[in-house]
């Protein structure tokens, strides 16, 4: 299938983040906490797009930014899929009361709201950013062990894999050389989907002043030590909510097209 | 006993010890994860004996168990603990703001669901053509932003630029219902978009689905009309996936007011269990975590026996 | 006479991969006259469904009707407004699907669907329509056809539904009914019975009928003129005698000449079994499945195990392989007994027996290349590797006749009696002394099938490798079998020598079975049920499908 316009577009917004995540630091004008200018200053050519509430240079900000949320939702995706895999995996291989148990659990996990969930954690813990990224990872993962349980599910109990265990192979074969490569193409379009959540849920955090702590440049947090210029008709902090959501859309619109495409495949077409 | 009894049975006894398991993995998260909550009561510079005290103060020379007993049964009295913040009843900080919450979510409920099934509706019935496409790019771009970004686009728009309605929600007890409405126009608006888009595409895909049975070819192949096909053969077969849908979107209605509940400085529980999360005032933290996570385990609930009534092969065994 | 039906240079099209158009109807053309029924035979892909929902004006979702004609009584179908088809579907043409247990919409009363059509078209009153259903249900002997209707789908037998599903293409009186393989879902006792009844209703109402199916031996029963169709061409039409007697084409002969593979009984030699299940009970769970099963074969021959589903036959496999342990009995090879749990077998233990299976297409993994799939085994079993591994699969390709290049593709780009071969390969390559095939040619067309047990024929005369031949296809046990077990709800009802077992007396459930089977001849259906009928009028013990 020909990939259409929108795809294209996602593509593009894909990569523009990706190259300011990697090089936004290099490639801003100021510091990241460094004050150089008024409050709330106007886009004039030294500050492209004005300063902030306390006089720091918006796009560098926004620069700095880009690395830092993007980054944590990279690493919190990553490891998400590691322990959701895994379990999934290890659930839809094994079965019998392995599967149940970690099934039980997991279905115990997802019974509480997310959010819910991560306020009751962060009112304990720190909110550094490596408690922020096991946070959201381990809550993460309870989507992609359900899904990777299903898939493998799926797979495990096709004659092939039937084959090999009477062959007398062992559970590390069975689980990467039979099932892991048929389950992959599904577990992609996950991938771009639960990047998306993170992506979300750490802005959300860093909005709710839970998350990224200041002076660190984050976006969420940048909507909240802005969010005051609203009343005075400045639509400061809609800039970085807006750069939140023009990456997620972006990513949503290849992970939809990925789906339609490897859904239409498999379902082919009747003779 | 029939069989859809036994099934609706086992799911609500399943639902309560669900509910006794997120109370401890609640209790157990705020209580016995690393880090002393005294110490980050008081912070690191406090001196051992404050420590001591505020742990005597709490009972937490108790083991965890006995004080996961003692709050269970308090909070089962309708004793929900003290603040430590400022030492009030929670029960007495939380009544009205309960009630705030469920009226936000209630009307963003009330708007959203019949918009959004009326939406999957017509954009399952025109599928593939440019409505489809167009309703489906909108609300996957819907469902792409953050709530506080559809907020704040709002409050700019149309409290800043229009002056048509406030854009912080303040409401009071005594205040009359339409007064109320108008107060929470925006933070309704915020919430219903972003439940709207999620709904509507999960509807769509659901009667999809069912459309692509083959006893809808049947039907067609029946020389029956469109919408007999649509009504009588898809519809009752899509209405369990669709309960589904709306209940797991009404759950999720009472967790993203939180943030709306924030952006709109709302008097509701999530700007509370925020505000005591940043406080680090864990009785509160538990006590709220509760009743959301209470609320969602019971929608989620209903939605299981729903579908479960919805079911014409269970409702009709052998 | 005027045509009822008469389709001309017909088109048609799907949607392929890459989104562009692929023919797969190509120029068809045909006629039927009112009460007259057509059979469309071909294997399948050979358009056969797709010409039968053109009568009614149909194309599935991703199928266009590209040109040609459709007249249904002079009136042009191809192009005709959706308002216009509506009024024809339902009315005039009406549908049998292949899976009554799909086509029926759960959420409804049996009786609301059946009369639904000649309701909603206005052609009855309810309460007419009811009562026209249920002198259908007893004309298809449907039982307690006052009550029939007020179930629902999920609670009645498969054989119903499907007798139910031609009562609801019947109600309306239409001039044409379009059967697409209705019993092809059904067991071979309960076929016969459906085929019967639709035979006879259809005689009786006097409709005509498109009678779709990949089974010459089935279709020569129901219908007056066969057409044989392949890859979306007519290959020949004729009177059903002409085809079956006297084909001209080549590939028609070839499908009234399948089955001739014949191999003569081999003698029992006397020596001690290879394989040996000793009086086996097993159960998924708490529902116990197998009572007391013994079954012997010795080295060099094939035992064919037969029974309908659910009769426990690939139960049987799967304890004789390890995958679900019996409750009580066991398993012997060569005299020992077998750990009754694969875990606890040794590497050689699990390399003696090797099992294909009914499905290729699920049985091979899809990202691995021939190469890795057959060379797995060398590997495993006998540490073969590089080079050497290589060369060792191109020659077992070689033994199950196919060529050496097929080494480095993908099980997707097989068709399905190479990727089956394949599979033989792969448990060649553990070099075994037991294969159990299980349906192993069930899901092939059937001069494919032929193709595979002549291999499979060859393979033993070649290397002395005994079968454990698993199947509900009395013609496959007559073929290959040099023992026949008998299986009925768990139980062997019935085994020994090939010979003895097909000649009477028979058990009375095997003799329903064998009499079940369809035969390429004209007029068997009808003879079967006149024999029958005339026993049970003498007294004999004759068993039928719902006895069971």
């Amino acid at each position: 299938m020909r990939p259409r316009a929108s795809v294209l577009v996602g593509f593009a917004i894909i990569a523009v983040y990706a190259a300011a995540a990697l090089l936004g630091p290099l490639l801003s004008p100021y510091g990241e906490a460094e004050v150089v200018g008024d409050v709330w200053e106007p886009f004039s050519a030294a500050h492209p797009l004005g300063t902030d509430n306390l006089g720091r240079d918006m796009l560098s900000r926004l620069l700095w930014g880009a690395s830092r949320t993007i980054g944590v939702a990279l690493a919190a995706t990553l490891l998400a899929f590691g322990i959701g895999m895994t379990l999934g995996y290890l659930a839809a291989v094994v079965g019998g009361w392995v599967d149940m148990i970690l099934s039980r659990g997991i279905d115990t996990l997802m019974a509480i709201p997310t959010l819910i969930f991560a306020l009751v954690v962060l009112a304990v813990l720190p909110p550094s950013v490596v408690i922020l990224i096991l946070v959201i990872a381990v809550l993460d993962s309870t989507r992609v062990f359900r899904l990777a349980r299903a898939v493998a599910m799926d797979v495990v109990v096709m004659d092939f894999v039937e084959v090999a265990r009477l062959r007398g192979e062992r559970l590390g074969w069975i689980v990467f050389r039979e099932v892991l490569p048929n389950t992959l193409p599904p577990l992609i379009a996950e991938f771009g989907l639960r990047f998306c959540f993170a992506f979300l849920f750490l802005s959300s955090l860093s909005f709710l002043g839970l998350g990224i702590q200041p002076p660190a440049a984050d976006w969420g947090g940048m909507v909240r030590d802005n969010a005051n210029a609203i009343s005075f008709g400045l639509p400061i902090p809609l800039i970085p909510a807006a750069a939140i959501a023009i990456l997620t859309i972006g990513v949503n619109l290849v992970v939809d097209w990925q789906l339609e495409r490897s859904s239409g495949a498999r379902r082919g077409v009747r003779p | 006993m029939h069989p859809l009894l036994r099934l609706v049975a086992q799911r609500l006894v399943l639902g309560a010890g669900t509910l006794l398991v997120v109370s401890a993995l609640i209790f157990a998260g705020t209580e016995i994860l690393p880090g002393d909550v005294a110490q980050a009561i008081l912070g690191q510079t406090a001196t051992p004996e404050a420590v001591a005290a505020i742990r005597e103060d709490l009972g937490l020379d108790r083991p965890a168990w006995v004080r996961y007993l003692d709050w269970l049964a308090g909070f089962l009295r309708g004793d929900l603990g003290t603040s430590l913040a400022n030492r009030v009843p929670i029960s007495e900080m939380i009544a009205g703001r309960l009630e705030n919450t469920l009226f936000l979510a209630g009307v963003a409920a009330a708007i959203a669901v019949p918009v959004a099934i009326t939406l999957g509706v017509i954009a399952a019935r025109f599928r593939e053509t440019w409505l489809d496409k167009t309703i489906s790019i909108v609300t996957l771009s819907a469902i792409s932003m953050p709530e506080f970004f559809i907020g704040y686009i709002l409050i700019f728009v149309f409290a800043v630029k229009l002056f048509w309605v406030p854009s912080i929600a303040s409401v009071f007890p005594g205040m009359d219902f339409l007064d109320r409405l108008y107060a929470v126009s925006l933070p309704v608006a915020t919430l219903s978009l972003v439940v709207i888009a999620h709904m509507m595409r999960m509807t769509r895909a659901a009667i999809v689905n069912v459309m692509a049975s083959p006893y809808i070819e049947t039907a067609e192949l029946k020389g029956l009309t469109r919408s007999r096909i649509t009504l009588h053969h898809a519809l009752p077969n899509a209405l369990s996936p669709i309960i589904n849908v709306v209940v797991i979107n009404l759950a999720y209605l009472v967790v993203g007011v939180v943030v709306v509940e924030v952006v709109f400085v709302y008097p509701g529980m999530g700007q509370l269990m925020v505000d005591a999360v940043a406080k680090r005032d864990v009785p509160v933290v538990q006590a709220t975590g509760i009743i959301f996570a209470a609320t969602y385990v019971l929608l989620n609930l209903t939605a299981d026996v729903l579908a479960i009534l919805a079911n014409p092969r269970i409702r009709h065994a052998r | 006479m005027t045509l009822l039906l008469e389709i001309r240079d017909l088109h048609i099209e799907a949607l392929g991969e890459e989104g562009n158009w692929q023919e797969i109807v190509k120029g068809v053309s045909l006629e039927l006259e009112p009460a007259r029924v057509l059979g469309l035979i071909g294997e399948s892909g050979a358009g056969k469904s797709t010409i039968g929902l053109a009568a009614l004006g149909y194309a599935r979702h991703g199928c266009r009707l590209a040109r040609g004609s459709i007249r249904l009584q002079g009136e042009e179908l191809f192009g005709a407004t959706p308002e216009k088809l509506r009024h024809i579907r339902g009315v005039r043409v009406c549908y049998v699907a292949q899976s009554a247990a799909a086509a029926f919409n759960p959420a409804h009363r049996l009786e609301d669907q059946v009369i639904e059509a000649a309701v909603q078209h206005g052609i009855m009153t309810p309460d007419e329509a009811r009562a026209e259903a249920r002198r259908l249900y007893t004309k298809l002997r449907l039982p307690k056809p006052e009550l029939f209707g007020r179930r629902y789908p999920h609670q009645v037998s498969g054989g119903q539904l499907q007798r139910a599903m031609t009562v609801m293409a019947m109600v309306p009186r239409p001039d044409l009914i379009v059967f697409d393989e209705p019993t092809t879902a059904l067991d071979v006792t309960t076929q016969i019975e459906v085929l019967a009844a639709i035979k006879e209703a259809i005689a009786d109402e006097g409709m005509a009928a498109v009678y779709i199916t990949h089974d010459l031996a089935l279709v020569a029963q129901m219908a007056h003129r066969i057409m044989v169709l392949r890859d979306g061409l007519t290959v020949e039409v004729g009177p059903t005698e002409q085809i079956l007697e006297a084909p001209r084409e080549a590939y028609t002969r070839a499908l009234v000449n399948v089955r001739r593979v014949q191999k003569p009984e081999k003698p029992r030699s006397g020596a001690a079994p290879l394989l040996e299940v000793r009086a086996v009970d097993a159960a998924y769970g708490t529902v116990p499945v197998l009572f007391d099963v013994s079954v012997a074969l010795e080295a060099g021959r094939t035992v064919a195990v037969v029974g309908e589903s659910g009769s426990g036959k690939s139960t049987l496999a799967r304890v004789i392989t390890g995958l679900l342990p019996p409750r009580s009995g066991e398993v012997r090879l060569d005299g020992r007994p077998l750990p009754s749990s694969l875990g606890d077998r040794s590497k050689d233990q699990l390399r003696r027996i090797q099992l294909v299976y009914q499905m290729p297409d699920v049985a091979l993994n899809p990202r691995q290349k021939v190469e890795e799939i057959v060379g797995r085994v060398l590997s495993f079993y006998f540490g073969i590797e590089g080079a050497e591994r290589r060369r060792e699969v191109a020659r077992l390709l070689e033994e199950v006749e196919l060529p050496a290049v097929f080494v480095d593709r993908y099980p997707g780009e097989l068709s399905g009696g190479q990727k089956q071969r394949i599979c033989i390969a792969r448990a060649l390559a553990a070099r075994p002394e037991v294969i159990i095939c299980d349906e192993v040619t069930s899901a092939l067309d059937v001069q494919v099938a032929d193709a595979v047990l002549r291999l499979l024929l060859r393979l033993q005369e070649e290397t002395g490798i005994a079968y454990l031949f698993i199947t509900h296809d009395l013609a496959t046990v007559k073929a290959i079998a040099d023992d026949i077990v008998v299986m009925l709800e768990g139980r062997v009802v019935e085994q020994g020598p090939k010979s003895e077992i097909l000649t009477p007396p028979h058990h009375p459930y095997t003799d329903l079975l064998l009499s079940s089977v369809p035969e390429m001849e004209v007029g068997w259906l009808d003879r079967v049920l006149r024999e029958r009928a005339e026993r049970k009028a003498r007294g004999e013990t004759v068993m039928e499908a719902a006895d069971r």
